[in-house]
């Protein structure tokens, strides 16, 4: 084949150069499957590698990319009051998406990808997989006006302190993708809480307030959408009288389901057409995703279901008590809103970070969900509940595991 | 289960509350099928607790015997299982959902003919724990008969191992530091044998029966658990296993085994009956399609245990563990049936058979068939003339926990069946991403072509070795209540106390081959299993 004859003459040296050779080799095993065999053990191996395990992750996922690029302008119009129906200013909607998450995509990969080969090339290891699903896990749950630096930060601070420093793929005790949001949530919480940053585009959320738009907008694509005739980004948009920005969240911790619904209807909280982080408004997406996740065996089922049992027993317990309108939304409520069903989906599911027996993830999943309700509930400095309900879980799954396999030694014991 | 129920009940009574609190609007319907629900729920544990009870009490007075068969309330596996199959009428039954057939093309047809082998070896090596240069008692020339001795360990000069054809030893092949490789004979047309006196088994004492295996060399063919080794002569076995059928990929099908055999099978058992202080159990086929040969069905003197499911169902191990677990430091014996009909045989006519019907499979052979040669048939010249193409890998055993040889290799000493697969030693672009030719999968991101489809494996990694990602892999292709991937971290971290509370003394090679198939980073479980229970030997 000539294109293996031309990879393999531009091979670099793996002793003068071994970064080069590192990136060499990541890229060369995402063009070609190796051609090594098997010695010693089985002469034959499964078809299923950790690239393609990976990948089927980030194919669940693009839905929500898909979705979630536009909905990020469908927001920012929706905010000035123009193109209120879904699909109108199509164009421009998808247009502003795009320079919204672009450089977030970017950003994230770059830096985390950089990080990881430079890693591998120090410790002689082949570039490992882990970061193809947490670079696209990070923009999905990033608000859309998240500044770069904080991002390339927050990405530092996770892939270095929460992966490498404990050896790397396979070896990470808490979510890296939640790791990093949690990082800005703590050290830069105005840029990732609050009513203000989930509709971009605008400096601030006040009525009256210009839109900021830039070159990319003014020049660009205006120029571009002159060309083909279409409308163009106005710079007079401005958001209109009487718009919050606040999320189904919010809004349910001030006055429960009544004052959700007031603002936003049911089928905009399933479709997605609402404010929040980038990838997490559709419901029904997110769904799709999670069931070719559990279709393909991918994720655990198991653990997705836990999750599920939690929230519906904590919430009829929280029904049952009843004292603030936020308590008495029944599960059915709670899932539309908010993040659930996306940390349900790829951020609990980690094989990594989520306990690793299976009676282990049926407990992992149920208290996930409930400690995440009841931060969701309860706390009202934390508006959702799931990450810090994830990464607490994170911290005791090896526990879980070990009290499961501690229950099948003595098993083992008492039949001797 | 019981706490379970009591919370939900609990949680059912908090929402009753809940509703009747909020007055009127609840809607009574729903509290009355709610207060229904509990009633139910309450019934079923207190049944279920009267279910406990009952249990413990049976376990007390060694009722139970084959575990949950005693209890108030029909487990719900009793409803979904499909009952066992008509045949298997006699003895215990045994469902295994976990596990998986890997199909592959080439599986062996018969009938079985007679293949034309001249040259057999027998390796020290195929003896675990057998020192490096074991005392080799022939030279190149000696005429030697069948069942006479070729060599013994020098730890342990009792256990004779001995010739399976007459005929010339023609060659004492040498390995790394002058240890003994093989020891090649070439045969006569007509085998002769060397005759020994039968004692008779009804009247001799155990050591007598012993010291008979010893001697004319049938001792060898017994393995014990755990450690898969040849056994000392004192050890009395706390039970014995044989299983009548192998669900390995293109594995031969026993009945073709024993046909012709009768006689010598059953005598075969009723020796080894003697030999325990238990019981000898067998494992047979339950998986539907044909019933058992007779042999196996109407075999009497053991206990005879039926299982149904994927590979590796037929593993004799998962059988251990489903009917008898080897218990702390317990020692059990396995063998193959054709080990069985080798022992019978002798006891029957004072001669060492080592006849061996061999399945040669493998889609790169042109004719997969069965074959009757003799233990340690040369591989070359079983497979003579019926390979296609080239790039091929021999493998003595199956392809997922045979070892590699040559043309020039010997079949192993317990091994029924050669494979012959291609090597893939190729680059495949975008392999990982767009598996075009089939490959075999437990994944469901890779498409399976149906039930009945048999792939052509090759030996491709298809990726490369990683740190251990996925969970629930391991564990879902062994049915036995061990966890594989916590063994295995614990052997890497070479954790005695804990590899052992895990359960590594009822597991071999065999029993976690699937796990190693199936692995998404690659990790060698096999090698990892054998060095924890080298590890575990050297400390017992």
């Amino acid at each position: 084949m000539a294109l293996i004859d031309f990879f393999k003459k531009i091979e670099p040296d793996k002793k003068k150069s071994p970064f080069l050779h590192t990136a060499y080799d990541a890229f060369f095993t995402f063009a070609f499957s190796p051609n090594t065999v098997t010695s010693g053990g089985t002469h034959i191996k499964d078809g299923m590698d950790l690239k393609r395990l990976m990948v089927t992750v980030v194919i669940a996922m693009q839905l929500c990319y898909l979705f979630g690029t536009y909905n990020i302008g469908h927001q920012h119009f929706v905010a000035a009051g123009q193109y209120l129906g879904f699909l109108e200013g199509f164009h421009l909607k998808l247009a502003f998406g795009l320079i919204k998450l672009l450089p977030i995509f970017v950003v994230a990969h770059v830096v985390g990808l950089g990080i990881e080969f430079y890693f591998a090339a120090k410790k002689g290891h082949a570039v490992e997989e882990g970061f193809l699903v947490t670079g696209a896990l990070i923009p999905l749950i990033m608000p859309p006006d998240i500044p770069l630096w904080i991002l390339t930060l927050s990405i530092f601070f996770a892939v270095i302190i929460g992966k490498e420093a404990f050896g790397g793929t396979g070896m990470n005790i808490w979510n890296i993708a939640l790791l990093s949001r949690v990082f800005i949530f703590f050290a830069y919480p105005l840029t990732i809480s609050g009513d203000q940053v989930w509709v971009s585009g605008y400096k601030k959320l006040a009525a009256g307030t210009a839109a900021d738009y830039n070159w990319w907008h003014t020049t660009f694509f205006n120029k571009l959408f002159d060309w083909m005739g279409l409308a163009k980004f106005d710079p007079a948009t401005h958001v209109v009288d009487g718009f919050t920005g606040a999320t189904p969240l919010a809004l349910g911790y001030e006055g429960g389901w009544e004052k959700v619904t007031s603002v936003y209807s049911e089928s905009q909280m399933i479709w997605g057409t609402i404010p929040g982080s980038i990838g997490e408004t559709s419901k029904v997406l997110i769904v799709v995703g999670a069931l070719m996740l559990i279709f393909t065996r991918v994720a655990s089922w198991r653990i997705m279901a836990g999750m599920l049992v939690g929230l519906i027993g904590t919430s009829w317990l929280l029904n049952a008590i009843g004292s603030t309108p936020f308590m008495q939304v029944t599960w059915t409520q709670h899932l539309m809103m908010g993040s659930f069903l996306f940390a349900m989906a790829f951020m609990a599911t980690d094989p990594v970070t989520a306990a690793t027996t299976d009676r282990g993830k049926w407990i992992y999943g149920i208290l996930i969900g409930a400690i995440g309700l009841i931060i969701r509930v309860m706390n009202p400095a934390y508006p959702e509940g799931w990450m810090l309900a994830i990464l607490l879980l994170n911290t005791f799954a090896p526990t879980i595991d070990y009290f499961v396999l501690e229950s099948n030694i003595k098993k083992r014991l008492s039949r001797a | 289960m019981n706490k379970l129920n009591l919370s939900l009940s609990l949680m059912f009574f908090t929402h009753i509350l809940s509703a009747q609190s909020s007055g009127a609007s609840a809607s009574s319907l729903l509290v009355y099928s709610l207060i229904g629900v509990c009633a139910i729920l309450l019934v079923w544990a207190l049944f279920g607790l009267a279910s406990n009870l009952l249990k413990i009490e049976a376990d007390k007075y060694g009722l139970d015997s084959e575990k949950n068969n005693i209890g108030i309330i029909p487990g719900l596996r009793d409803f979904f299982s499909p009952s066992r199959p008509s045949y298997a009428s006699e003895g215990s039954f045994h469902n295994l959902r976990k596990g998986y057939d890997i199909k592959l093309e080439g599986s062996a047809k018969g009938p079985v003919s007679d293949a034309a082998v001249t040259r057999f070896g027998i390796n020290p090596k195929d003896f675990r724990g057998m020192t490096p240069i074991p005392k080799v008692e022939v030279e190149v020339g000696t005429e030697i008969k069948a069942g006479d001795p070729l060599f013994f360990d020098k730890k342990r000069p009792e256990i004779q191992y001995v010739s399976p054809v007459s005929g010339e030893v023609v060659e004492v092949r040498r390995g790394e530091k002058r240890s003994i490789a093989e020891i090649v004979i070439l045969a006569d047309k007509d085998t002769k044998y060397r005759k020994s006196n039968v004692p008779d088994i009804y009247k001799a004492d155990r050591a007598e029966l012993v010291n008979f295996m010893l001697a004319t060399g049938v001792w060898p063919l017994i393995n014990e658990r755990p450690f898969d080794v040849v056994p000392q002569p004192s050890t009395v076995p706390v039970n014995i296993f044989v299983s009548t059928f192998d669900t390995a990929p293109m594995a031969p099908d026993n009945n073709m085994f024993v046909a012709g055999n009768e006689e010598a099978w059953q005598k075969g058992l009723s020796v080894l009956a003697l030999l325990t202080s238990g019981k000898v159990h067998l494992g047979l086929d339950a998986r539907g399609g044909a019933a058992p040969a007779k042999a196996f069905t109407d075999a009497y003197g053991v206990e005879k245990h039926w299982f149904k499911g994927p590979h590796p169902a037929g593993n004799v191990g998962v059988q251990i563990h489903h009917t008898a677990p080897i218990k702390g430091h317990d020692k059990v014996w396995t063998l193959n049936v054709q080990e069985v009909i080798t022992i019978g045989k002798l006891f029957l006519t004072g001669e060492y058979h080592a006849d061996r019907v061999v399945a040669l499979t493998g889609a790169d052979l042109a004719n997969p068939m069965y074959v009757r040669t003799k233990q340690g048939a040369n591989i070359g010249e079983l497979i003579k003339n019926n390979t296609k193409g080239e790039n091929l890998r021999l493998v003595s055993g199956d392809v997922l926990s045979g070892k590699q040889t040559t043309a020039d290799g010997f079949l192993g000493f317990r091994d029924d069946q050669v494979t012959v697969l291609k090597e893939g030693n190729n680059y495949e672009l975008f392999g990982w991403l767009l598996p075009l030719a089939p490959r075999p999968s437990v994944s469901g991101t890779i498409p399976s072509y149906g039930k009945d489809f048999a792939f052509e494996a090759n030996t491709n990694t298809h990726g490369e070795k990683r740190a251990l990602v996925v969970s629930g892999q391991y564990e879902s292709v062994l049915p036995m209540d061990i966890y594989p991937q916590h063994l295995v971290k614990a052997i890497v971290g070479n954790n005695l106390e804990k590899m052992e509370a895990l359960g590594l003394n009822e597991l071999t090679e065999e029993d976690v081959a699937l796990c190693e198939f199936v692995c998404t980073s690659k990790n060698p479980v096999q090698a990892i299993v054998r060095q924890g229970l080298d590890t575990l030997q050297e400390q017992s």
